[in-house]
């Protein structure tokens, strides 16, 4: 026997990004405790497109917890309030009877509100332009242990790697610091000996666009460490810190 | 030498030196506090401490004037990245939750730095750019203390120092990069202890010459 809830919503609607948000006030009643939060807004929005109104927007598309894609702040909480979570696999058994759940979305100067829940993370994309990347010629590919990597850089560089861009650290933190992504961006290609020829330009450039999109400043306040659904950790930052002086101050290039 | 300017511009740049000069008066407090221990072996330990200090002359003034340069980049720096941080999220939550990062000293940075500008401006006041003419600094000390409001406060922003520090100390080496598995956990232990020690070196002052006098 599937065990049900009622919940009281406040949703943050705004018609476009010009327009003036509000949070409104919804019932969710007889949710599922084995329903995903997703889910629990489909159904909110089932009834609201049958009464003939606007469904709630917002974002997502695995539902597996590896696109970056879903994301809101619930109750303060970006992801929700479950640790290692996205919003797709937080499931309802988390929430009680009669609670009552404030929904709004990431918050930040460089995330602009396209509509509802849904923000315009395309900043990230950009600061990935800027040279997060490498530049290599395709070609056949090479031949396997040609490049050496001791196994624990290799775990290191795949943990910043884990990195989904989602944005629940800037969501976060209390600066709405972009510094978690970065970190782990620039960490996953600096460790490796395929990331290490760019890594100077490519720490300068991304840190200089960083900064154009008006994203806040990093205070240390482990806020993005403890709400990132992949559990980047801020040695991420404290490296990025470092690629960043050797660059600016040792690179031969301005 | 734009490029060094420009570096040191950057958000990551602001953060440097914030961590550095912050650094630097973690060196002046533990040097002040030091000096300051020689209060309570007695009147003329304290005094003989002053003497000796002040005998060192240019010195002291070239320590002064580097404290004073480092002051005014912390205060301004400070000050231009708590608005750049505000500015940063223009519509703010309804709701805020701390998911466990946050601690009472970096939820508190600006405003405990605030205070302490305040603080540092009266106690400079008090015992810096004062007539000491006919006095010693032992003298000056008492009779500062004997205001009880006065002593309240210096109790209250020693221990803001503190908060402040408990924050500001490790957080200065994460911003330099030095966060290595093996001495952050020593870092984060030593920042702690040393802002108890701060404060419960500096706060018992006024509480000592309280009881001695």
């Amino acid at each position: 026997m599937t065990k049900t809830i009622n919940l009281t919503l406040k949703v943050w609607r705004q018609k476009g990004p010009e327009h003036k948000g509000h949070l409104e006030t919804y019932r969710a009643d007889h949710i599922s405790t084995d329903m995903s939060f997703l889910e629990m807004i489909d159904i909110v929005n089932d009834n609201l497109t049958l009464d003939g109104d606007d469904p709630i927007a917002f974002d997502h598309d695995c539902r597996e917890g590896i696109c970056g894609m879903c994301g809101t702040v619930v109750n303060g909480r970006a992801h929700g309030p479950e640790k290692e979570t996205t919003l797709c696999q937080l499931h309802m058994r988390h929430f009680s009877d009669g609670d009552t759940i404030v929904i709004e979305p990431w918050r930040s100067r460089a995330f602009k509100i396209i509509k509802d829940l849904v923000v315009d993370r395309s900043a990230l994309d950009k600061i990935i332009a800027a040279g997060g990347y490498i530049s290599v010629n395709t070609g056949g590919a090479p031949d396997g242990n040609s490049i050496l990597i001791p196994q624990d850089i290799a775990e290191l560089a795949m943990d910043a790697a884990a990195c989904i861009g989602c944005g629940a650290c800037v969501a976060s933190c209390p600066n709405a610091s972009a510094m978690l992504f970065i970190g782990a961006k620039i960490s996953q290609l600096a460790l490796l000996p395929q990331g290490k020829p760019e890594a100077a330009g490519r720490a300068l450039s991304m840190v200089r666009e960083m900064d154009r999109l008006g994203f806040g400043n990093c205070t240390n306040e482990k806020e993005c460490e403890a709400e990132c659904p992949k559990e980047i950790s801020i040695t991420n930052i404290a490296r990025m810190n470092r690629e960043y002086f050797k660059a600016g101050y040792f690179f031969s290039k301005k | 030498m734009n490029w060094f300017l420009d570096i040191l511009r950057s958000s990551i740049g602001k953060k440097l030196m914030m961590a550095v000069t912050g650094l630097g008066f973690c060196g002046f407090i533990t040097a002040h506090l030091a000096g300051n221990l020689f209060i309570y072996n007695g009147k003329e330990a304290f005094n003989l401490y002053a003497e000796r200090l002040h005998s060192l002359g240019p010195v002291i003034t070239a320590l002064e004037l580097g404290l004073l340069f480092f002051a005014v980049i912390h205060v301004l720096t400070g000050v231009t990245l708590f608005y750049q941080n505000i500015m940063a999220r223009p519509v703010r939550y309804v709701v805020n939750k701390s998911a466990g990062g946050r601690s009472i000293g970096s939820r508190t940075m600006p405003y405990s730095g605030v205070i302490l500008l305040v603080f540092v401006v009266l106690h400079l006041l008090d015992f810096h750019f004062v007539d000491k003419t006919g006095t010693t600094i032992y003298k000056l000390v008492e009779t500062t203390f004997a205001v009880s409001w006065y002593a309240l406060f210096y109790v209250f922003a020693v221990i803001v120092v503190a908060i402040h520090v408990s924050h500001g100390l490790w957080s200065a080496f994460q911003t330099i990069g030095a966060n290595h598995p093996k001495y952050m956990p020593v870092i984060k232990t030593a920042g702690i202890i040393f802002s108890i020690s701060i404060g419960i070196g500096f706060g018992f002052i006024p509480i000592y010459i309280l009881i001695f006098t």
